[in-house]
Parts: structure tokens; C-alpha cells; sequence
């Protein structure tokens, strides 16, 4: 019989007698844990790379916040391109008396040069695909807004000045982008022809203008290499190549962090099979010397056992995929209106992975003792003292650690990600680790002053001192996860949201041009609304610093590039905000008002490398201006008062076109005031904050639930732990209890001594993983959302709680035998 | 050497180190055991008994001497070569069973079987086991039988492969005087029907009285063989 024959032989009569239980459901959890995420992010990958040709609706996207030159269209053409403009902005559109905040988009004839708009004739009717464009007089948009405004396709709409006509549903159109925010605002297509009468776009509106540009590839590159040359900031070029829209790019995000917190199940999973190969093992020690005494040879008993792992594996990965594919639908549900494309089923890559990682653990974590057994001494058949072998723990403590490099590696797909996530996961693992330690101690002093029946079961926790440890750093992940999401998130949106006053400012006008400030401000007089303050708004960029030229290439960090590549909102004002103050320098005077002075909040200073006196030349509009920083200021962003981080005096910007901001409180009773006010004042544009709000709490627990789902993976692969744990103790344990019940302990006595150990256990848990998750909380709340945030004694009642009655059934669950079983019957066994 | 021996040991020696100095835990044995003796190995405890049977059974190796099983010189093979002799030409029971806890009753005498490729080893097996008379009990897991029950399966599975030579370490030291009667009896019967050399170690002086042979042990010399 060969050494195959005879390994799934005896892997079936392991199985069957309970041997294998938890190696294989620690590998199931594993494997099951990270195929749901990289089912989801490969759905998510292939999706992008499908629709990557009409992605961009050209080949090559130039855009602006300034119209496009004339030049630039000639220029284009003459290399024979074809080409196609669109102009987008967010809006407000009315029917009857109700507003709706859209991305519109105004398209010209040609587009999409690549790709199709799909469009339905009614809503719920099914999409078609056509290459053409709304006709003039007429929209498409999104069902979203059909809906919110009560109307069906053939009624009309107000767009700016402008009524015009629903002709279709929109489902989608290429390039979508938006970002986060307005990315979620339903959309609108309308002919670019349409657009000057709308009257919606004015100097000094935020209005991305685009030239799609579409024709042979090298012509195309080479177009590309000019222009990317002479690029201004505010201009971008973009090819498919590069063609990610923000939200995918925030997802990707959501993926790595997705794949790394699968990761950390793994990690414990792992733990749990290091421990059962290491029981599984103690238990064959017998059955390889008799083997070797019946015959066997070594390298035979080798082969039987890696064969038996090899089709454990299989088995456990296979479960594990399979479990991963029908977990990853949750994922779906939670994520997959994020990504706004439908998403295509997964290929094969992910089953490759999950098997890999599988493998990984699995051989990782057992060969190492297994490939001992086969050096057991037959001698041990007739001595018992003779055959046990030293196990070399660090042989299996370094695969096992490779191993794990290896899985990192594996999900993070990038060196320096998978270095962080190591350096992370061990600072973490040693903090608990050192926490854990730290409450054992505590508690092997106060066992020596506890009552006798207590004595039995809190001696276990601290006489088993190295499994108590890896047990509670087990459970304190799982728990740490759990508070973190269940109970540190809500406290900290409440701790913000209870921040704002209840007249916070919750609606943003902007746009407004300059005439329209009087009469605006009349308006809201005559509707019984306290005026708010109106700030000027000079889109800028910034061209030099202490006259030298700025690039992007200039900030090594990515929010450093972006600042500098974009256009700012500059402001002036004679009298700073009452949510500002001064951190450094000193503000204008009145007699300074025309005084080339600017004062710069603290942190994009920080982030651009500005000190005080530094010069600053911004360019708008074919001018420039250079002025000096006299002060840095920091500001409360979280007032929701219209905010800028560069202010100059009064007079220095009058010559630069400027539109108005405002931030208001509008009583939710009062709505109908802004549909007069935009029936009025068409072109402005008005930012609903509580919608925005509530878009944003809904996406963040979006992304919550996604994670936690996740993480109850963690919290299974933590429960793997407390089995494996309880398993490779439980011999141990029924000898003992056995001996106590012969010696006249009751069944009360056992239990109760087995219900402290876990509870207790379970406690000290809950204890640790409140207090780092409290650590995290406040880091978060402090680097993040600015926030004094001390966590609540209910945080700890909450970790101790859960931690005691979850830990202490699941552990009087793991050893309810112990005391069932007949002290004779088990004597005898041993 | 002669021609009828099963097994001839010249010479054997076993010292170990301990921590009181060198023991020496087998002295300068040398004997003959011709094909179907029986012969039991006698002595106090710590005499060298069971380092004896270890060593004739190629479970360990000596300090010094040579131990010939059918003609082949145990201690010229490493031990694997051991391991297949064994699988040949040994069998094996132990005072604590030493049955294999995840294996049924059927399972356990298969093993050997199984180990030297038979592809008759359930039939084979199921008939040693009519043979003890546990047949009825073949799907049992070693802890669901007596001491008794778990001994005669491990006699099944000692005589199962035919082996040449049979060791056995104290059969009935774990047992009563009646099962352990039982199991001697057994152990002879099969000992008659298969022609197998039987060399036992035990305290029981009932059981060496029934071999053909004994042999006492002192201190690790042979001081005795009648």
C-alpha cells in the first residue's frame, strides 16, 4: 500500500474520531475570510478593466477650470483627431416647488468618442445603448431625479434660466467622476448648446471644462507629449491609462484595507492550527513508534502524514472558497452601490489565491512538528519516558513566521505595504501581548488571597500563563474589532455631531455674482431670514512661491501635489471670522487694506512648507498678484461657516473676477424658501450640508458594516484560538478533573472552577481590547476629526461584559465533557 | 551459526550515562532461539528485561554485540532497513496494548497489514479477529473495550502478518488472573497453529512456567537457561 492509500486512510479515520476538527475549521475560517475580499475586489478589478475602453468616452481627456481654447481644438484636428467638449458642474434643478443638487454635464454633438450612453425610454424600462446626444431642448437624467421631483420622462424641467424637457432615463454615460460627494449626486446630460441660456455658467464659477479627444494611438501620443509639457495648474491630462474616477480609487483603498484586515484573521486562524498540529502531533507520538515498530519506515511515515495534510488542505481550501464566494455576495450588498458599475463574476484568481494562502497556513503551521514524528523513538512502545521528542520550537516558530511574511506579501501585492502591516500587526500583537501579561500577573497575585473554590479554576489561568496569553491576544483582537466599530465609532459621530450648535450653518450658496449680493441679501430679509455674511471667492492658482515657479513635483506628499496643482478659493475681508485665530503674525489693519499681505491657515502651510514672509504670487484669470504672509491662522472647519485658506485684505483682490459664498441655518420647516430663492436666483447653486451629512454617515457605515463583516471572521478565527486552546488542553484537563471528582469534588465544584477560568479570561480580554480600542479611538479622534475624545468607563463594561459571557459559555461549551465524563472511565485511559 | 536458530545474539551490551555515572544495563549476552520455542525472559525489575526484548527486536541499538534475526545481522541495517525487517518477520504485544486510539478494533489489526501492501488486509484481519472471538466487536474504538478485549486485539494484530518471531512485553500485566489466563492461552494456541517463535518478558511465573524455556536475567547478565 502506498504511503497515499494508506494517508487518506488514515486522514478518514482521524477525521472520524475527531482529530482533525479544529485544524480543518481554522483553515476553512482562513481560507474563507480572505476569498470573500478578494472575491469582491477581483469582481471590482475585472469590472474596471472592462469598461477601462469607454471609461473615458476618448483616448486622451484634457481638462480645465477655463474654457478650452480655440487654439488648442485647431490644434487638435489638424493632427486629425477627432473631438468632443463637455462642460461639467454641480447644480441645483427645480420642477414645480421642489430642487434637486445634480452633476450636470452639457455635451457636444460628438459625444462620447469611445463608448455609448446607456438610456432608457421610461424609468424601470430597459437600457439601450446609443451613440448620440441629448437633442437641444431636451435632458437625460438619472432616475434619482425623476423620483426626488415627481416628474416621468416627457415632463419639463428648470435648469438655470431654462426649461427643458426629460427625453430619457440616464443609467450611465462614460467618465463619470464627480468624486466622493457629488460622484452620489444623480446626473444630468444635456446639449452643450443649451448651456448659455441656462445662464448657470458665470466668471468665476467651478465649472470643469473637457476636450475628449479620440484617433490613432500614435498621433494620439504625441498630442500627448505636447501638451503635457505646457500644462498649466488646474490643467490635467488624462489617458486610459490613468482613467480611475475617485470613487474607484477610494474603494481600491477599501479593498487593500479590506484584504489586510481578512489578513489578521488569517494570523490568528494560523495560531489556532499551530496549536492543533502541535495536539495532533503529542497524540500520534504513540501511533508513529507503534508504526515504526510494525514497520514502517521514516521517510514512509513522513510521506503518510504530508499526504495527510497535503488533502486536508485541499479539503479545508476548497471549503474555505467555496464559503469565501457565497460570503463575498455581503460584501457586495454593503459595497458594490460604491463602485456604480455593475460588476462581472469573478475568474479564477481568486480560488488560485485562496488555495495559496490556504497551503500557506496549513504547511506552514503543521509541517514543522509533523515532519518530527516520523524521528519518534520506537523505544516508546515499551517506555513511555523514552520516547517523547524535544519539539524544536524555533524551526517552527521561524516557518511559521515565514509563512505568515509569505501571506502578507500574498494580500498586500506590495513590499512596503506588507512591511507596515508586519511592523503594525506585531506592535499590536505585542502591546496585547504585554497587556495580557500585565493582567495575569495582577491576577496570580490576587489568586493567592481568593477563597479555595475560587483557587481551582483561576489557578489554570495563570499555571497555562503561555496559552492564557495567546488565547486572551486571540479574543482581544476579535473584541478590539468589535468595540472599536460597535462602540468607539458611534461615541466619536456623536461626540462630533454633539458639537454642532443647533443653529450650525446647514445650507452653502454659492456661485452668486457679485450683482446678485444686495439683492440676495434683500431676499432673505423680506423671507424673515437672518442675513448671513457674504464672502468673495477669487478662483487662483498658485504659480510661484518667494518667485520661483511651483510644480506638483515640488511636495513629496500626495495632499502637497494636489493643493499645488489645483485652483484656490481665495477670500479678503477686513475682520477675521470668530472661528479663526491667529497662530502666528498678526492680521491687517485698516489703513493695510490694500496692503499686499495674506494670511495662510496653519495646517496647508504646514503642508506646503510656508513660513511667515514667505511670497506668494497666484494668478487668475490672465493676472497676477504677489503678496506676503503677514499671518498664519487656524480655523475651525468644523463650524460649517464658509472657510478659506488664504485670506488677503479688502482691497488687494478687487480687481479679480469674484463670485459670493454664503453659509446659512434654514429651519428644515422653512425648505420651501430656497426653491423661491432659485426660482429667483437661478445660476446659484445651493450645497444641502445635512444632506451631504447624512450622504456621508450613510457611506461610513457602509463602509462599517463592510468592515465588521469582515471582522466577524476575525472574531471566528478568535473562537479558533479559544478551541484549539481548549483542545490542546483538554487531555490534560479530563485527567485532572477525573483525579478532583475521585478525590470527592463535585460536578458543581468542576464547573463552576471551568466557568470562572473562562469568564475571567474572557474579562481580562475584554479589559485589553477595550483599552487599546479606547487608544486607537483617541488617536483617531484626535489626528482625524480633531476631537477631545476620552473613552467611557461603558466602553470597558461593554469589553468586560462581552468578554466574559461570550469566552466563559463558548469555554464551558469546549469542555463540557470534562465533567460528564465518568472519573473511572477515564482513569483508565491514561 | 544454527541452521535452526530464529535468532542468535553474541555479545550484546547496553550501557547508558545517567547522571550517576555509566550503567550498564546489559551484560555480554549471548544465546540461541530456534524456530517455534517458546521462551520467556525472567528476572527483578531493572534486571534488563525489557532492554533485551528492545534490543532483539531492533528497536534500539547496543553499545556493543551482534543480534542475527533469520540470518540477517539486525545491527548492519539502519533503521529503516529494521523497520522493514520487522514488517516481515516480527510481531509484537505489549503490556499497555499500544493500540492505536483513532483506529477501530478491525482498523488496528489491519495496520500491519496495510503497512507491507496487502490488498487482503480487511479480510485477512476480520479472520484473526473471529480467531480471538471479537468479530463482534470489530468497529469498536480501543476505549469502548476491556483490557482484555483491547489485548486480544492486539494479539490479532501481533499474529495477523504470519510473523517468524513473536515479541511480547508483560501480556498480562495490565490484566486480572483470569483474562490474563485467557490471553496466555490464546497467545500459546496461535504460538502452536502458526509455528511462530514466542519470546516473552514477564514477571508472571504462571506464564514462564508454560514455555519451553527460560532464561533469568540478573543485573543484566544471563544468569540462567532452563
Amino acid at each position: 500500500m502506498t504511503a497515499l492509500q494508506l494517508g487518506l486512510r488514515q486522514l478518514w479515520r482521524d477525521w472520524r474520531a475527531g482529530e482533525l476538527i479544529v485544524l480543518l475549521l481554522a483553515l476553512i475560517v482562513a481560507v474563507a475570510s480572505v476569498s470573500s475580499v478578494n472575491f469582491f475586489t477581483n469582481r471590482i478589478q475585472l469590472a474596471l478593466a472592462n469598461q477601462s475602453n469607454d471609461l473615458l468616452g476618448g483616448d486622451l481627456v484634457y481638462s480645465s477650470g477655463n474654457p478650452i481654447a480655440a487654439e488648442k481644438i485647431a490644434t487638435a484636428v489638424a493632427a486629425g483627431l477627432q473631438t468632443a467638449e463637455t462642460v461639467e458642474f454641480p447644480t441645483m434643478v427645480l420642477a414645480a416647488d421642489s430642487s434637486q443638487l445634480v452633476a450636470l454635464k452639457a455635451v457636444s454633438h460628438a459625444y462620447p468618442l469611445r463608448g455609448g450612453v446607456h438610456i432608457a425610454n421610461a424609468l424601470f424600462a430597459p437600457a439601450k445603448t446609443v451613440a448620440e446626444t441629448p437633442a437641444v431642448g431636451s435632458v437625460w437624467v438619472g432616475s434619482q431625479v425623476l423620483t426626488q421631483l415627481g416628474l416621468e420622462v416627457g415632463d419639463r424641467l428648470t435648469v438655470g434660466a431654462v426649461e427643458l424637457v426629460v427625453a430619457a432615463v440616464l443609467i450611465n454615460e462614460p467618465e463619470q467622476s464627480g468624486g466622493m460627494l457629488f460622484g452620489f449626486a444623480p446626473r444630468l446630460l444635456m446639449n452643450i448648446n443649451d448651456l448659455p441660456r441656462t445662464q448657470l455658467v458665470q466668471p468665476a464659477s467651478r465649472v470643469t471644462h473637457r476636450l475628449l479627444l479620440a484617433g490613432k494611438t500614435d498621433r494620439v501620443a504625441a498630442l500627448q507629449r505636447d501638451w503635457q509639457n505646457q500644462l498649466e495648474p488646474g490643467e490635467r491630462l488624462t489617458s486610459i491609462k490613468d482613467a480611475r474616477p475617485q470613487v474607484t480609487t477610494a474603494l481600491q483603498r477599501a479593498e487593500a484595507f479590506l484584504g489586510l484586515a481578512a489578513l489578521v484573521s488569517v494570523l490568528l486562524a494560523a495560531t489556532a492550527v499551530a496549536m492543533a498540529a502541535r495536539r495532533y502531533v503529542s497524540r500520534h507520538l504513540d501511533n508513529c513508534a507503534v508504526m515504526r515498530c510494525l514497520g514502517a519506515e521514516q521517510g514512509f511515515i513522513s510521506r503518510l502524514y504530508l499526504w495527510q495534510m497535503l488533502v486536508l488542505g485541499l479539503m479545508g481550501c476548497g471549503a474555505g472558497v467555496l464559503l469565501g464566494y457565497l460570503a463575498q455576495w455581503g460584501l457586495v450588498a454593503f459595497l458594490g452601490p460604491f463602485a456604480g458599475i455593475e460588476l462581472p463574476p469573478a475568474n479564477g484568481w481568486p480560488v488560485v489565491l485562496g488555495f495559496l494562502t490556504g497551503m500557506i497556513t496549513l504547511l506552514g503551521f503543521t509541517l514543522p512538528p509533523i515532519m518530527q514524528l516520523a524521528n519518534v523513538p520506537t523505544l516508546r512502545v515499551l517506555n513511555r519516558e523514552l520516547g517523547s521528542i524535544g519539539f524544536n520550537t524555533l524551526t517552527a516558530y521561524v516557518v511559521g513566521g515565514l509563512a505568515f511574511v509569505l501571506l502578507t506579501l500574498l494580500q498586500a501585492q506590495n513590499i512596503k505595504l506588507a512591511a507596515s502591516v508586519l511592523m503594525g500587526l506585531l506592535l499590536l500583537l505585542f502591546v496585547l501581548a504585554l497587556l495580557a501579561t500585565v493582567l495575569l500577573l495582577l491576577l496570580k497575585w490576587s489568586v493567592n488571597r481568593a477563597g479555595a473554590s475560587w483557587r481551582f479554576g483561576l489557578v489554570n489561568i495563570s499555571r497555562r500563563a503561555r496559552h492564557s496569553i495567546i488565547q486572551m491576544v486571540g479574543f482581544s483582537i476579535g473584541l478590539m474589532a468589535l468595540l472599536l466599530l460597535a462602540v468607539v465609532r458611534t461615541d466619536l459621530l456623536d461626540e462630533w455631531q454633539g458639537r454642532l450648535a443647533d443653529n450650525t450653518p446647514n445650507r452653502f450658496l454659492i456661485n452668486i455674482q457679485p450683482a446678485q449680493v444686495e439683492p440676495i441679501k434683500a431676499f432673505f430679509s423680506t423671507e424673515n431670514i437672518d442675513v448671513p455674511v457674504f464672502h468673495p471667492m477669487v478662483r487662483a492658482r498658485l504659480v510661484a512661491i518667494n518667485d520661483v515657479a511651483v510644480t506638483a513635483d515640488d511636495f513629496e506628499s500626495e495632499r502637497g501635489k494636489r493643493l499645488a496643482s489645483r485652483e484656490f478659493n481665495l477670500s479678503w475681508a477686513a475682520v477675521m471670522q470668530q472661528d479663526n485665530q491667529i497662530v502666528a503674525g498678526r492680521w491687517w489693519t485698516d489703513s493695510e487694506s490694500a496692503w499686499p499681505m495674506l494670511s495662510v491657515e496653519a495646517g496647508l502651510a504646514k503642508e506646503l512648507g510656508l513660513v511667515l514672509g514667505d511670497r506668494l504670487t497666484y494668478s487668475a484669470a490672465g493676472q497676477t498678484v504677489t503678496a506676503e504672509i503677514s499671518s498664519l491662522r487656524s480655523v475651525d472647519w468644523g463650524s460649517f461657516n464658509a472657510n478659506f485658506f488664504v485670506l488677503a485684505p479688502p482691497q488687494l483682490l478687487v480687481d479679480f473676477p469674484a463670485s459670493y459664498i454664503t453659509a446659512f441655518y434654514l429651519p428644515e420647516s422653512q425648505h420651501a424658501f430656497l426653491n423661491r430663492l432659485l426660482q429667483q436666483f437661478g445660476n446659484i447653486t445651493v450645497f444641502d450640508v445635512a444632506g451631504i451629512l447624512a450622504q456621508v454617515r450613510s457611506i461610513v457605515e457602509r463602509i462599517t458594516l463592510a468592515v465588521e463583516y469582515v471582522f466577524l471572521f476575525t472574531l471566528l478565527a478568535g473562537l479558533m484560538v479559544m478551541y484549539a486552546a481548549i483542545h490542546s488542553t483538554l487531555d490534560e484537563r479530563v485527567r485532572e478533573a477525573a483525579i478532583l471528582r475521585t478525590l470527592g469534588a463535585s460536578r458543581r465544584q468542576l464547573l463552576t472552577g471551568i466557568v470562572l477560568e473562562y469568564a475571567v479570561l474572557g474579562l481580562l480580554s475584554g479589559i485589553v481590547a477595550a483599552t487599546v480600542a479606547g487608544g486607537v479611538g483617541m488617536l483617531v479622534a484626535e489626528r482625524i476629526f480633531d476631537l477631545d475624545y476620552v473613552p467611557g468607563f461603558s466602553l470597558w463594561l461593554a469589553g468586560g461584559l462581552i468578554g466574559a459571557v461570550g469566552v466563559g459559555l463558548a469555554g464551558v461549551w469546549g469542555t463540557r465533557f470534562v465533567v460528564n465524563q465518568s472519573p473511572l472511565k477515564t482513569l483508565r485511559q491514561f | 551459526m544454527n541452521m535452526n536458530a530464529v535468532l542468535k545474539v553474541k555479545g550484546l551490551t547496553k550501557r547508558v550515562v545517567s547522571p550517576e555515572g555509566e550503567l550498564t544495563l546489559l551484560n555480554n549476552v549471548a544465546l540461541d532461539i530456534k524456530v517455534a520455542e517458546s521462551v520467556a525472559i525472567i528476572g527483578a525489575s531493572g534486571a534488563g528485561k525489557s532492554t533485551l526484548l528492545g534490543l532483539l527486536a531492533g528497536l534500539d541499538v547496543p553499545t556493543s554485540g551482534q543480534v542475527w534475526l533469520d540470518g540477517v545481522d539486525l545491527f548492519a541495517l539502519d533503521e529503516d532497513g529494521r523497520a522493514r525487517l520487522r514488517a516481515e518477520k516480527v510481531g509484537f504485544v505489549f503490556q499497555s496494548f499500544q493500540l492505536l486510539s483513532n483506529l477501530t478494533a478491525l482498523e488496528n489489526v489491519m495496520l500491519p497489514l496495510e503497512l507491507t501492501g496487502r490488498t487482503d488486509a480487511a479480510d485477512v484481519a476480520l479472520q484473526v479477529l473471529e480467531r480471538v472471538g471479537l468479530e463482534s466487536r470489530q468497529g469498536h474504538y480501543p476505549k469502548q473495550l476491556s483490557g482484555g478485549e483491547q489485548q486480544r486485539v492486539a494479539i490479532a494484530r501481533a499474529f495477523a502478518p504470519r510473523p517468524k518471531i513473536l515479541f511480547a512485553d508483560e501480556p498480562t500485566g495490565n490484566l486480572d488472573v483470569k483474562t490474563g489466563g485467557t490471553i496466555i492461552d490464546l497467545l500459546f494456541e496461535l504460538n502452536a497453529e502458526q509455528g511462530t517463535t514466542l519470546m516473552l518478558v514477564t514477571h508472571d511465573s504462571h506464564l514462564a512456567d508454560r514455555c519451553l524455556r527460560q532464561l533469568e536475567l540478573e543485573e543484566g547478565c544471563l544468569r540462567g537457561d532452563t
